[in-house]
């Protein structure tokens, strides 16, 4: 129940009392309560655990995190090693 | 999809991969706490892409493993009580208790429902105003902020109906009892990302100085783990033992205020039993007194339960750390999904289950087994 995966918030509403969303998670859209993340509009991408959105996904950190992979690769000194990685799971050349 | 396809890229975690061999010189073992993360980890083989210097094992974060079998029989007792709408979790159904589980139960007449979030069960106390409905409300700190606002709810409605089963569990201590542990063999912990969104990382610093272990909040996606796997061996190779957030598009050192505020209404620190091992201090939640109204506990005298384990079962061992799932003699013979002896062989986050479901029939011979000696 730790498990989720990103969805993306598409409207607000209030219902009984708490702030209300319906969020897109690839196709399967759910009410979610949104009552701990005042701040989160439509648009914006969360994290739900059972029905309740606990944190806003930073664009700019997943940005961030993306570009140092990309870094690494280009840095590593293992390069090679790493090539013959890929060859060897390839399709032979 | 946004935010995953990209974290799930092969090319890019045969890289990370390759970073971690090159920087792994010595043996190293790393725990991740969380069962989710135990599950991607076997489901996306990122154990196998590793050097045989980096061991990972797999930790209690499986909140229905750790549910201990008395709070399993009392909610078996409560579920057959007549006139209870009894909610929980899909996950729970299958858990045995010390007879049979909830499943059987409900076979046999009980109203049984399996609920997405806590705030359906709220809706059916509303709906079913001359019915008890009781919630089981298990979890790490990530359910803890659902159940907590089920409860507030639940009183701004007047819902008398309506009352929780509460057994949740904690991260910190759980970590401090396994570095405690004789035979502790964990050098640096991937902590739950999840867990870490609500309640942030300010707890960890004091633990990671106290064992000089190395804690790297970890997401759940391949790269997310390899990443944090990457961030653990360079801190152990360099003798350093820090915090470090390896999820820091979810995650942040404050974590969810707002949630934190209502936990800390609604629940209490308790002495929390683990089921397969034992009581440790301060590791759970339950009502706070201002909320005792809700205890299920309190509400049904489903008497003391004398709680009995399958002797075969070894899930103690494996949420240790100290044995993998697949060497266990009963794994895939007595002890299969359908037929459980252990909650890890029936939850979605279990060790038992993932190896299971992975076809990780055999026991392998890994360099861990080799490390474990050493």
């Amino acid at each position: 129940m730790c498990l989720a995966v990103p969805g993306r918030v598409e409207s607000i509403h209030e219902a009984e009392g708490t702030r209300m969303g319906r969020v897109n998670f690839g196709g399967v859209v759910k009410d979610v309560c949104l009552a701990y993340l005042p701040d989160i509009a439509v648009g914006d991408y969360t994290i739900v655990h059972v029905g309740f959105a606990i944190s806003k996904i930073d664009e700019a950190s997943a940005r961030a995190t993306l570009e140092t992979f990309a870094d690494l690769g280009l840095l590593d000194e293992g390069l090679a090693e790493l090539r013959g990685d890929v060859a060897d799971e390839g399709p032979a050349p | 999809m946004k935010h995953l396809a990209e974290y799930r890229d092969a090319d890019t975690a045969r890289r990370l991969a390759a970073e971690i061999r090159r920087v792994a010189t010595r043996p190293w073992a790393l725990m991740e706490v969380c069962g989710g993360q135990t599950h991607s980890i076997i489901r996306n083989g990122v154990d196998q892409l590793l050097p045989p210097e980096v061991e990972l094992i797999h930790g209690p974060g499986c909140p229905v493993c750790v549910t201990p079998l008395e709070t399993i029989d009392r909610a078996l007792g409560i579920a057959a009580t007549p006139g209870v709408i009894f909610c929980s979790f899909g996950d729970m159904l299958r858990v045995p208790g010390s007879r049979d589980n909830l499943l059987a139960v409900k076979a046999r007449g009980a109203d049984v429902r399996v609920v997405y979030s806590p705030l359906d069960a709220v809706t059916l106390a509303r709906t079913h105003s001359d019915r008890e409905v009781v919630f089981l409300a298990i979890g790490f700190e990530t359910t803890a902020p659902a159940n907590a606002m089920a409860v507030k709810l639940a009183r701004q409605q007047g819902l008398a109906n309506f009352s929780l089963l509460v057994s949740h569990v904690l991260v910190p201590p759980a970590i401090e009892a396994i570095m405690r542990s004789p035979g502790n063999r964990v050098n640096a912990f991937l902590a739950a990302g999840h867990v870490c969104s609500v309640m942030g990382t300010w707890q960890y610093p004091p633990l990671a100085a106290r064992f000089r272990v190395p804690i790297v909040v970890t997401g759940f996606e391949p790269l997310d783990l390899l990443e944090g796997i990457r961030r653990a061996v360079v801190q152990l190779e360099a003798g350093r033992h820090d915090v470090e957030n390896a999820y820091a598009r979810v995650v942040t050192e404050l974590g969810n205020e707002a949630a934190q505020r209502v936990i800390a209404e609604v629940f209490a620190p308790v002495d929390r039993a683990w089921r397969g091992i034992g009581v440790i201090p301060a590791s759970g939640w339950r009502l706070a007194d201002a909320y005792r109204d809700f205890d299920a506990e309190l509400r049904f005298a489903v008497g003391d339960v004398t709680a009995v384990e399958s002797p075969l079962c070894r899930s103690g061992d494996v949420l240790k750390g100290t044995l993998k799932p697949n060497q266990c003699p009963a794994f895939g013979r007595e002890c299969t999904p359908r037929t459980p002896l252990g909650a890890t062989m029936v939850s979605s986050e279990g060790a038992c289950a993932a190896y299971y479901h992975a076809g990780r029939r055999v026991e392998p011979a890994t360099a861990g087994a080799t490390h474990a000696s050493s």
